[in-house]
């Protein structure tokens, strides 16, 4: 089971601000280890946001993302108090879901 | 007359090359502090505040305590919020000046029973690896965010420490005939495209304190300032002090002490 994630949800006048952080080594399956033996590739390859229990945005992510990645947009219609799940899924079948509320 | 003019003449051209160098110097920096202010927003290093704030609060090691119901860093046992701007401090338990990291390997080891050698052996983050003395001191820097440096400097076993410090801070040796000071004593001196601060100077020295421990996102793992004055060591192609040695924590105390009164933002980022 991975690290839980850190969620940040702000109203900023009548716009929602969401920052996500995810614990994640993301490797890339390019890279070799000490023994010249290729590291598999291990990342997240999907990531789904909802607020109340409706999706505001999901895609699909890959290894052009760093390491413990951080994801952050701007979301409309939302108000303090409301609940955000954010979901994610790597290609190891590993997934994290994790809850913060908007302040 | 003529003279005069000759003179106004060259102080003009010293002033206006004085000025060139400044503003080269500041677009350079004013890039990286940009950048820098972008990725402070949503540092990866609260990532392991976390970790390390499980880690403080869970009954571990050997002994089966947890280090906020035993180990105290100054303030109290358990008593996190502002104890890593008041350290380097004296401990009468231990008989020794410490630092934040050595502080709490000092408690993992007395408190919970961990193996020190097993500890030093390790001591430092690589890409794959997280030493717990790393998280534990992110979790504690974490709650001192925002909070004044207050080392207590007055304290003579504090006293003794800064002035050793001053000494290791100036003192050439190794194969280059190398100190802190060479690079770290003057203003103005970069190495490639990364500024040195003069650590002597009151006003610069809370460059050497701010934004450690850092996550470096080269690699993305989190470093502290234990490592970063084993590595300056390194750098001067000196023989390499033992981890949380006396002379690490002396070089910390006069750096940290030196730094006294600024307000420190953090865990921070490095490029």
């Amino acid at each position: 089971m991975a690290d839980p994630m850190k969620i940040r949800a702000q109203m900023k006048g009548d716009i929602c601000d969401i920052k996500i952080l995810m614990s994640h080594p993301m490797e890339t399956g390019q890279r070799k280890d000490s023994d010249g033996k290729v590291v598999p590739a291990h990342f997240i390859q999907s990531l789904s946001v909802d607020l109340n229990g409706k999706t505001v945005i999901s895609g699909q992510t890959g290894t052009s993302i760093s390491r413990n990645p951080v994801f952050g947009f701007k979301v409309k219609g939302a108000k303090a108090g409301d609940k955000v799940t954010v979901n994610w899924l790597d290609n190891k079948g590993d997934k994290r879901t994790d809850e913060a509320t908007v302040g | 007359m003529r003279q005069s003019i000759a003179i106004v003449g060259a102080l003009a051209i010293v002033i206006g090359s004085l000025c060139g160098q400044a503003a080269a110097k500041d677009a350079a920096t004013a890039e990286f502090d940009k950048f820098r202010e972008v990725m402070e927003d949503s540092n990866p290093a609260e990532l392991f505040e976390a970790k390390g704030e499980d880690l403080w609060q869970a009954k571990r090691g050997p002994k089966q305590v947890a280090l906020a119901e035993s180990c105290d860093l100054g303030l109290g046992i358990g008593v996190v919020k502002g104890a890593y701007v008041q350290m380097p401090r004296y401990f009468a338990d231990a008989g020794k000046v410490m630092d934040a990291e050595r502080r709490i390997v000092w408690c993992m080891v007395e408190k919970q029973g961990f193996s020190a050698e097993e500890l030093f052996r390790t001591p430092f983050a690589n890409e794959n690896f997280t030493p717990e003395p790393t998280s534990l001191v992110t979790y504690v820097a974490g709650a001192s965010r925002n909070m004044k440096i207050a080392v207590p400097i007055s304290e003579p076993h504090v006293q003794d420490t800064y002035q050793l410090g001053r000494e290791v801070f100036s003192f050439r040796a190794g194969p280059y005939d190398f100190a802190c000071a060479t690079c770290h004593g003057e203003d103005g001196k970069r190495i490639r495209m990364q500024q040195l601060p003069n650590l002597a100077k009151k006003d610069e020295a809370i460059r050497a304190y701010q934004g450690w421990p850092g996550y470096r996102m080269t690699g993305g793992f989190m470093l502290t300032q234990q490592w970063r004055m084993n590595d300056c060591f390194r750098q001067q192609r000196f023989p390499e002090p033992r981890y949380l040695s006396d002379t690490v924590t002396s070089l910390l105390t006069y750096l940290t002490a030196n730094a006294n009164g600024n307000v420190y933002k953090g865990p921070g980022i490095k490029r």
